[in-house]
């Protein structure tokens, strides 16, 4: 009978290194990582040292001197005295609201064109899938350029709204202008107490989202079923417009009005974002409508026709048994299509949007000429707000993924 | 150099910028063509007509400094920019020399490491508006819309001048005179701002160029020239007396019809120029003959001149502050001797 045992172990030999399958693997892995990391550091040291030849320091003082130059969408306060800093800031912040506009639209386009792709009716099917492949077809920029050309070529100037037989005229009850400068809509006035209504509001959402939930517990409980859709809108509306009347209209609307070369008053959407705004959102959003496709034919047909034995109806089997199974599918590429949205708001440049590129990454640069610091503080912002949106939406994905036990 | 080349490539773009070799000069001859930046497109200072062939009053300076270099005042490759993309592509060697409108700042020459050599053209900014405003005067602008090519001087002195005068503005930022053009006239923008002779410039090219006018206004001072590198003087040497080979030409009465008698027969001065007499163009590292090249492929300052934006032209510029000083202008080409 012979036994067995484990072999001997061997004294570590440094030849082992090389022959030994056990230790073989570290030792290329090492080697690469060697040759990884020198291939950095002279690409570094060469980087330093081409500099240093053209007589450049990275130096980021330019940040701290005045701007010199006018932004025409601030979010904050801003004005051509302010530092570059301050500029680039308004530039982040007008990166994030075209990102978060865009964001929003195009998931409601895309959950409503991947559903309607998958309509019993031909015609809506075959709508869908022209708008699908029509737009994820063409570059984003074109798309963009479009618009906005269409925006300026096609809309009235502010001066067609001039005189006795105006050429154009302004829609809602004389609220709103659409001319191709941008849209102008009126602009909210808050006078004291205004903003308590706008608290009380607020107040109210929360006390909706609140008996929404109250509501499908019981449902879930005891199976009464409660009305849904009217108290939650009253919940949210009637104490807010309460407080409105009680304060004695609190809150006011100033109206666009034509005045020397504009119009004054209310709040200029810039036509270049709006541009932006829809082209990202179409775009992407035909991107999201496959996902949303993909997602909802990975739900098996069995739970459809088991949900319809139980008596629920399409729309019902839809939002209660499809979609919350789909999103486990749906998330994780939604949120690279909304990391897509925000670094193609960079091309915000093409139609004169003064988003981070235009502000930090055009004007301040070539205002300073500091390109590498400009590129490299540009580089850091992006993904810092990349990682951002990814953590956020990466915690969301794992609130509605399938919990293993 | 070879090496830093190919790594650069492999770095992040632009994080190499300004390693170009030092001898421009000894690259342009070795590859037998000028890179030479222009602008997109400014009809009469730079554009390409029906047949590609690019033409106007900078085109004419590259022509010139590649007629001096190479004998051939065609081999040159024009490399159209934006205002921004300008400087980063001659901090990299993408372009030997920039002749683009480029006005002359303290920071461009010193803080940003290039070297102007000379003034081909004297300009300020002003405003064009339609004529339908009514406005005739810029101080009458507040609250105006206005596009400006961003990446330029006139971004700045736009937001010094509304500021000196208490007025509210509007800006549309544009990457290219063609995309304002358009603007403008779709009424996107009241007030187009740039340096007059590019107001003039895009007005020409405008189907009803007598709707718009240029207010009277001139706020800044736009010294514009061609630029090259810093660090290497010897080629800086080239083009800035190239371009003073076309003014003093002008002045000295050599145009490119005779050209051939006055080397014969001119003045000791004309002859130095011309290189009948002395070793100027050996100085440069050049032949003698150089300035003659230069001087022959478009004419002097003042032929280019009357050819592209010169009052004969749909641009119809005037001489003004750039006339010989001879004749109250401000072109004075120092002495070639």
């Amino acid at each position: 009978m012979t036994t067995l045992s484990d072999p001997p172990q061997s004294a570590f030999k440094p030849s082992m290194l090389l022959n030994d399958t056990r230790y073989r693997g570290y030792t290329f892995q090492f080697i690469a990582l060697v040759c990884v990391a020198a291939l950095f550091a002279y690409l570094g040291s060469n980087l330093a040292q081409n500099l240093r030849d053209a007589g450049l320091v990275i130096s980021f003082d330019f940040l701290g001197e005045p701007a010199n130059y006018d932004i025409n969408q601030t979010l904050i306060e801003y004005n051509n005295q302010m530092d570059h800093w301050r500029a680039a800031l308004v530039g982040v912040l007008n990166t994030l609201l075209v990102s978060f506009l865009a964001c929003i639209t195009a998931t409601v386009i895309g959950v409503f064109a991947g559903v309607a792709r998958l309509s019993q009716n031909w015609l809506v099917r075959k709508l869908m899938s022209a708008y699908v492949e029509a737009f994820r077809n063409v570059p984003v920029l074109i798309w963009i350029i479009i618009i906005f050309t269409v925006m300026t070529a096609v809309m009235p100037s502010p001066r067609d709204f001039r005189g006795e037989d105006a050429a154009a005229s302004m829609v809602l009850f004389d609220s709103v202008a659409f001319t191709n400068r941008g849209v102008y809509i009126p602009k909210p006035i808050f006078a004291p107490g205004g903003w308590s209504v706008i608290y009380v509001f607020l107040a109210g959402v929360v006390g909706a989202f609140w008996y929404r939930r109250y509501a499908t517990k019981l449902l879930y409980a005891t199976g009464k079923l409660l009305p849904m859709g009217w108290p939650a809108l009253a919940i949210a509306f009637v104490p807010a417009i309460l407080v409105f009347f009680i304060l004695g209209r609190p809150i006011t609307l100033e109206y666009p009005e034509l005045g020397g070369f504009n119009f004054q008053g209310g709040i200029n959407i810039l036509g270049s974002l709006i541009a932006l705004w829809f082209a990202l959102a179409i775009y992407t959003g035909a991107f999201i409508a496959e996902n949303v496709r993909a997602g909802i034919l990975s739900v098996s047909k069995g739970q459809t026709e088991a949900a319809a034995s139980l008596g629920l109806r399409p729309n019902r089997i839809m939002n209660l048994v499809i979609l919350p199974q789909a999103l486990r599918v749906i998330i994780p590429p939604l949120i690279s299509h909304y990391l897509n949205i925000t670094k193609n708001s960079s091309l915000a440049i093409a139609v004169g949007y003064m988003d981070l590129t235009g502000t930090l990454g055009g004007i301040t640069l070539n205002q300073t000429g500091r390109a590498i610091e400009c590129i490299l503080l540009l580089m850091a912002f992006y993904l810092t707000i990349s990682l951002s949106i990814s953590a956020v939406m990466n915690v969301y994905n794992k609130s509605v993924s399938l919990k293993e036990r | 150099m070879k090496n830093s080349v190919f790594l650069g490539a492999l770095t992040a773009a632009g994080l190499t910028a300004g390693v170009a070799g030092a001898a421009t000069l000894d690259d342009v001859k070795e590859r037998g063509t000028l890179n030479c930046g222009v602008t997109t497109g400014l009809v009469g200072f730079a554009a390409p007509d029906a047949n590609g062939e690019w033409g106007g009053f900078d085109v004419g300076v590259c022509r010139a400094v590649a007629a001096a270099v190479l004998g051939d005042p065609t081999a040159v490759e024009f490399v159209p920019t934006t205002g921004k993309t300008r400087f980063t592509a001659l901090a990299s060697g993408e372009i030997d020399m920039l002749a683009r409108n480029t006005t002359w700042t303290f920071s461009r020459d010193v803080d940003l490491k290039f070297e102007f050599v000379g003034v081909n053209y004297y300009d300020g900014q002003g405003f064009m508006v339609p004529k339908a405003l009514g406005v005739s005067s810029a101080t009458e602008l507040d609250g105006a819309t206005v596009c400006i090519q961003t990446g330029t001087t006139t971004e700045l002195n736009l937001a010094d001048y509304f500021r000196n005068n208490n007025m509210e503005y509007t800006p549309v930022p544009i990457e290219t005179n063609a995309e304002a053009q358009q603007q403008y006239l779709a009424g996107a923008c009241d007030v187009y701002t740039t340096d007059a002779s590019g107001l003039a410039a895009t007005r020409a090219a405008f189907e009803s160029p007598g709707d718009h006018v240029v207010l009277p206004e001139i706020i800044s001072k736009e010294p514009l020239g061609p630029l090259v590198r810093h660090g290497d003087n010897d080629w800086g040497d080239i083009v800035r007396w190239t371009l003073n080979a076309l003014i003093a030409a002008e002045e000295y009465g050599i145009t490119s019809a005779n050209i051939d008698e006055m080397s014969a027969s001119g003045n000791p001065e004309v002859k130095r120029i011309l290189g009948s007499e002395g070793d100027l163009g050996a100085m440069l590292g050049l032949d003698a003959e150089w300035a003659k090249r230069a001087i022959g492929a478009g004419g002097n300052y003042g032929e280019l001149f009357a050819k592209n934006i010169g009052e004969s032209t749909p641009i119809g510029l005037s001489r003004g502050l750039n006339a010989q000083w001879t004749e109250g202008g401000l072109l004075y080409a120092p002495p070639f001797r």
